[in-house]
């Protein structure tokens, strides 16, 4: 038997038990670190892949790009109109898979977008082409456990980690299932609501990672509702680490350039190993 | 055949599904669980049968068009769910899922609505039965359908835009469910039409089924047996399978028309949008494209998935009509019959009108889902 840690994740026998994504979130937790993934939005401005790299360099784990859909219904106000913006500027998901084929990030990728584009595209295909693109997690979050199966199945094939979400509202005996069929993390969705800075944490993200902690041992991370580095140490105290998407992407909407996200990120990685 | 009861997971053939975020689902598992209870319970079905007699004026007439049926040359008949109080047909719906909301203990309802007639029809539910209600609109439809802006506030009822997307009934579903993502422990979704995940499309399709049963009755007496088609509009589809679940066991035709500018069932492939799988407008990557009708009701890039089901398997046909032959229907029928329809009605009339010659000779029961009093300032625009 042979076994590798790299940049392909833990392998053994050629194939692949551990992906990139939970490859490095459990280095940074076996370190004694708290985890950050940082959330772009694909194709927002033509700067948007210098800001992935800036915000790699700036202590994010893996970098976790939005390929904008039109209806995005788990979404708030500043990633919609991030989303609008890439999309009135011709961003597809063809095109921001191959800009990240040569994009050398330096740390593991996902993506986050909605079920219809992989549909569209074709479940098999989609997990395939994420692969050729170097990117290793997929978030899709209007996907829950019931109707997950078929995408399931194709990650498993092509060797995509599919990262699930697991929400407040989940009775007990649902998260245990969820965390049994996720790779990368789980992602604990840290209110009842959309995505967006709050000017509190909310109490349910403590909760859920809480929660999460007692059946898995997956590496959990809280987002949705965690905007200010304050928020995230609060959120990562009972959990792995966090997602921050909103406050980011507020940056890139408001021209920071890669050097004002970077600088925004590394306030978050520099709270979260104090 | 008659219309099925959806699988465990919620499909009509390969359609359907529950493809919502993992925040709602214990909502929708919970929702389907309490329709299954309150419908078996005879208590629950009397307090609505009740309500549909003495508040909506059920049952809502059948009409035979004497003039209109001459100059067509065939035997029309409507369906009168114009004359329910609000004024279409949505308010089978509404009335069902209030009391069921309320039996759940929710004191919030929510709802989309694109001509306004579904969040009016809500408003009222929630005035009647003392609940808190908000409505989500487009932009552009608040603009054009000021008056059941104003109808849903008088009602008491919170009228919140949608400002992002197309502006239109796409984008108020989108909104709705994100306040219902967030406030999912005491708002229900008083979803508008025949689709989003299950146990809606079915449960929707339940409620308008009182229709349908009328129209059979009706059509018995009138005709001595069902007609040779029903035809009826689809933007999500609520009346069309109302009136289509009467018939689906006889050998009547059933047309759905569709606004060519959002011909889900027609121009669409399947898709995932708005918690299920259905023929959808989408462009090559699966980014929803935007509908585009002169009729707000219809102006959705979606279909329910129990009409994509019916056209798969042709039990059903779908049809297009232009804007144009709309507004000429509405005209007609005003004009011979003494009814302004809805501009939403108007297609299925539109397209009975065009297809006179294939239906010469023929029964036709057109489901007049709602009256044009709301459609009347945008007509003087039109028509000036």
């Amino acid at each position: 038997m042979t076994a590798g840690v790299g940049a392909e994740g833990i392998v053994v026998d050629g194939r692949r038990v551990i992906g990139p994504v939970e490859t490095a979130l459990r280095d940074r937790r076996n370190g004694g670190g708290k985890c950050l993934v940082v959330y772009v939005t694909g194709g927002l401005g033509a700067d948007w892949l210098e800001t992935t790299r800036a915000v790699a360099a700036a202590g994010a784990d893996v970098v976790e790009i939005g390929v904008p859909f039109s209806d995005p219904v788990m979404d708030g106000p500043t990633i919609q109109a991030a989303n609008d913006v890439a999309l009135e500027g011709g961003a597809t998901p063809v095109g921001i898979l191959d800009a990240l084929r040569e994009a050398d990030v330096g740390v593991p990728l996902a993506v986050m977008t909605y079920y219809n584009i992989a549909y569209r595209m074709g479940l098999e295909r989609f997990a395939e082409s994420l692969m050729v693109a170097g990117v290793s997690g997929c978030i899709l979050p209007d996907l829950p456990l019931e109707e997950a199966d078929p995408w399931l199945d194709a990650a498993a094939l092509a060797g995509v980690e599919p990262i699930l979400l697991a929400a407040p509202t989940a009775p007990e005996d649902r998260l245990p299932r969820i965390c049994e069929r996720s790779r990368g993390f789980v992602y604990g969705v840290g209110l009842l609501g959309v995505t967006g800075v709050r000017s509190e944490l909310a109490a349910s993200a403590v909760e859920i990672a809480t929660r999460l902690k007692l059946v898995t041992d997956l590496p959990v991370l809280v987002g949705v509702g965690v905007g200010t580095p304050e928020q995230a140490v609060e959120a990562s105290r009972h959990g792995d680490g966090v997602v921050v998407g909103s406050a980011v992407v507020q940056r890139m909407v408001d021209r920071a350039g890669p050097e004002g996200v970077a600088e925004l990120v590394a306030e978050f990685r520099v709270a979260l190993d104090a | 055949m008659t219309l099925q009861e959806p699988t465990p997971d919620g499909r009509f053939g390969e359609f359907g599904g529950r493809f919502v975020p993992e925040t709602l689902i214990p909502a929708v598992l919970e929702l389907e669980e309490a329709f299954r209870e309150a419908w078996v319970d005879p208590t629950f079905r009397e307090e609505l049968n009740a309500l549909l007699a003495d508040y909506a004026g059920r049952p809502s007439p059948m009409t035979q068009c004497h003039n209109l049926s001459r100059e067509l040359g065939c035997q029309l008949l409507l369906k009168r769910e114009d004359l329910n109080h609000t004024g279409s047909h949505k308010i089978n719906n509404v009335l069902g899922q209030a009391l069921l909301a309320q039996r759940m203990g929710k004191t919030r309802l929510l709802a989309e609505t694109g001509a306004g007639q579904h969040g009016v029809a809500s408003a009222t539910a929630a005035a009647l039965l003392g609940m808190e209600c908000c409505v989500y609109m487009g932009e552009v439809d608040v603009r054009r359908q000021e008056l059941n802006v104003f109808r849903m506030r008088l009602l008491g009822a919170e009228v919140r835009t949608a400002m992002s997307g197309s502006r239109t009934l796409k984008d108020a579903v989108n909104e709705a469910m994100r306040d219902w993502v967030a406030t999912v422990a005491e708002s229900h979704y008083c979803l508008g039409s025949v689709m989003g995940p299950h146990p809606y499309p079915w449960m929707v399709r339940t409620f308008h089924e009182v229709l349908g049963r009328e129209a059979r009755e009706q059509s018995e007496v009138l005709l001595g047996g069902p007609p040779d088609v029903v035809v009826a509009c689809v933007g999500g589809g609520s009346n069309a399978i109302g009136i289509f679940s009467g018939f689906a066991d006889t050998a009547t035709d059933l047309v759905g028309v569709e606004p060519a500018g959002g011909a889900a069932v027609g121009r669409g492939v399947p898709g995932v949008v708005h918690g299920m799988d259905s023929y959808l407008m989408q462009d090559e990557f699966g980014q929803v494209l935007e509908a585009e009708s002169i009729s707000a009701g219809l102006d959705y890039p979606g279909v329910g998935p129990e009409h994509s089901h019916l056209a798969a398997i042709g039990r059903a046909r779908y049809e297009a009509v232009t804007d144009d032959e709309v507004v000429e229907a509405f005209q007609l029928l005003s004009r011979t019959e003494g009814i302004i329809p809805a501009l939403e009605p108007a297609h299925a009339l539109a397209w009975v009108s065009r297809e006179r010659a294939s239906l010469a000779g023929k029964s036709v029961v057109v489901n007049l889902s709602g009256r044009g009093d709301k459609d009347v300032a945008q007509m003087m625009d039109i028509l000036a």
